[in-house]
């Protein structure tokens, strides 16, 4: 399975996830830059975290009209699967591939620090090796990752069963004091209503093997890995 | 030319974190009169374009596609004919 990690001036975890990738995951995987316009070949396009074009004007604004961005919305509109971590997320948010948007921290403080994750939908592309009840402890590290969406669009991400992930205590147990932003219904990532893209602030790429704290993250690129070997289609 | 000028805030009835923190801090400074603070963003545009109308559909799209995040902001301009 032929990973390809998209690079924007100021992305700064192109590298981690190429090492998950390539290292731990053993998968093929070529970085692509910002202003290449092909993604032929690729079955699952990563948009790492970071802080593209400084963060300027708006998060994810400016990334989102980079010349690749064109091909990533033609790839994830034929069924290729796209994940957006953190700064990516944030792009796919700014590009229209997710819904919702992203506004500062209420404690206006940057958390960098573990967040445990309760799985809403494990029968997605990017969950389906995550057992059921098993809460994930993940990294997250923004300034401004305090998801917005309005109460129609929280009931229809429910209905849908777009909420992937929801931030909750070590028990799994969703409570506003393990929101570590002040997103809205506590949500920590989502994915789009046709299952292929998914955007998520913490970062599974730092802990995907026990060398960095735990092994959490490695699920989530287990899952894609099995996912499109049973069968997922190209983008 | 002409000039936009252009202020982006976000909308009503979402919350502003860095509002309500310098609220929170005129409060400190014994500014009770303070009901409410939203913060947002001021910026000039200078533009060619051949009548001030053709420059209003320009800045229109701008606030529209990048200047704003239509889901969370709102935006206002105003737009005057300057000397280049």
């Amino acid at each position: 399975m032929k990973f390809g990690v998209v690079v924007f001036p100021g992305s700064n975890c192109d590298t981690d996830v190429k090492y998950a990738i390539e290292t731990v995951l053993k998968q093929p995987v070529d970085y692509l830059w910002h202003q290449e316009g092909d993604v032929a070949g690729y079955d699952c396009l990563v948009l790492p975290g970071g802080f593209s074009f400084g963060d300027y004007l708006r998060i994810g604004a400016i990334a989102r009209f980079s010349p690749i961005m064109k091909s990533v919305e033609q790839f994830a509109g034929n069924g290729g699967l796209v994940i957006g971590i953190c700064n990516g997320f944030q792009i796919l948010l700014e590009a229209g591939l997710l819904p919702g948007a992203m506004k500062m921290n209420d404690s206006l403080q940057f958390r960098c620090q573990d967040a445990y994750l309760k799985i809403e939908n494990n029968e997605t592309a990017f969950t389906n090796k995550i057992m059921p009840g098993h809460i994930l402890r993940v990294p997250v590290a923004h300034g401004e990752g305090n998801y917005y969406a309005d109460e129609s669009m929280v009931a229809e991400l429910e209905r849908n069963g777009q909420i992937v992930f929801r931030y909750s205590s070590s028990e799994g147990v969703v409570v506003p004091e393990a929101n570590p932003n002040g997103s809205t219904a506590n949500i920590a990532g989502v994915i789009n209503k046709e299952g292929n893209v998914l955007g998520m602030m913490p970062h599974p790429e730092r802990c995907a093997e026990t060398l960095l704290g735990g092994e959490d993250g490695k699920l989530i690129f287990e899952s894609i890995i099995n996912w499109h070997q049973g069968g997922g289609k190209r983008g | 030319m002409y000039q936009a000028k252009i202020k982006v805030t976000l909308k009503k009835g979402v919350l502003d974190p860095q509002g309500s923190a310098v609220q929170r801090s005129l409060h400190a400074l014994d500014y009770g009169e303070v009901t409410s603070v939203r913060i947002g963003k001021y910026m000039e545009v200078n533009l060619e374009a051949p009548n001030k109308e053709a420059a209003e559909e320009q800045v229109k799209e701008m606030c529209q596609r990048l200047l704003a995040n239509p889901v969370i902001e709102d935006y206002t301009y105003n737009l005057v004919e300057v000397k280049s």
